[in-house]
């Protein structure tokens, strides 16, 4: 049941971004382009999407445990440390050259194959680096 | 400023970011887990995935199949221009992915989740990313574009 719940989230995340208009990489760099002809769209997405889920956290988080899972996992990492700047930093650098973000890369895979299935692969090596990187300065702190 | 009222879509926009907002809810209900694409995906290349990796599977094979019907059952066209090529869209694809990892989420986790859940951390990192965004976008159109 947990995984038809997971891949109907998917579906309906896939549905929304497609019709917000994040899987255009020309719409998306049209947003960030404040200083030039700006559009303001998916400032549109981000409001309309954390007013449906702040809501739906408020009363969700209030349960004892998810419907089909033992505990809510949850990030428990609450300081601001230099990983989270730079990584945020380097993260919006790629967002603003190609226009891509990871959900938006998934869900162009069958729609914009010649783009997204290369995008998918190198985004995937750097995010095993990324990972591996940030677990080291983790540690070594 | 100027506003692009040409590509200016308020209505789509925002229902499509209420289905997200929808889809992460529907998560976090059901599973009990934050929706954030690149921690979905980064969650299938780490040794200790054994347990846990059959629904990350299940939600990106929804993210693929959402769009399509998108266009097959409300016959909607989904404009897709791209705006980097080569070398750069290479590059794009590595601090995409190195960067979501370091700083642990991206528009998704961050945005949408994260600062739903009032989380100091996501509100700086949107923050960040977007301002590193609009710094790049402006970089770019000085140069003329890439």
């Amino acid at each position: 049941m947990r995984l038809i719940f997971a891949s109907i989230s998917g579906l309906i995340f896939g549905f929304g971004l497609a019709l917000s208009g994040m899987l255009n990489p020309s719409k998306v760099q049209g947003f960030l382009d404040i200083f030039g002809v700006w559009d303001p769209s998916l400032a549109f997405v981000m409001g309309g999407g954390i007013m449906v889920n702040a809501i739906g956290y408020y009363f969700v988080l209030k349960r004892d445990k998810p419907l089909f899972a033992e505990k809510f996992t949850l990030p428990t990492t609450t300081n601001i440390d230099k990983n989270l700047l730079i990584g945020s930093t380097i993260f919006g650098i790629g967002w603003g050259l190609a226009g891509l973000c990871p959900g938006p890369v998934i869900s162009n895979v069958l729609l914009q194959p010649q783009d997204a299935v290369i995008f998918l692969i190198i985004m995937v090596f750097g995010l095993s680096v990324g990972r591996r990187i940030s677990n080291q300065s983790i540690h070594s702190e | 400023m100027i506003i692009d009222l040409i590509n200016f879509t308020p209505i789509q926009s925002f229902l499509g970011g209420a289905l997200i907002g929808f889809a992460a809810f529907l998560l976090m209900l059901t599973k009990g887990r934050i929706m954030g694409a690149s921690g979905i995906l980064g969650g299938l290349i780490t040794k200790d995935f054994k347990t846990d990796w059959l629904w990350r599977v299940f939600f990106i094979i929804g993210c693929l199949i959402g769009p399509v019907i998108l266009i097959t059952a409300f016959n909607y066209e989904i404009a897709y221009k791209p705006v980097a090529s080569g070398i750069i869209f290479y590059i794009a694809a590595f601090l995409v992915g190195f960067g979501s990892a370091m700083g642990s989420g991206c528009t998704s986790g961050h945005g949408i989740c994260g600062l739903s859940l009032l989380s100091k951390r996501s509100l700086i990192s949107v923050i960040t990313f977007v301002t590193a965004g609009v710094i790049t976008v402006f970089i770019i159109k000085l140069l003329g574009g890439i």
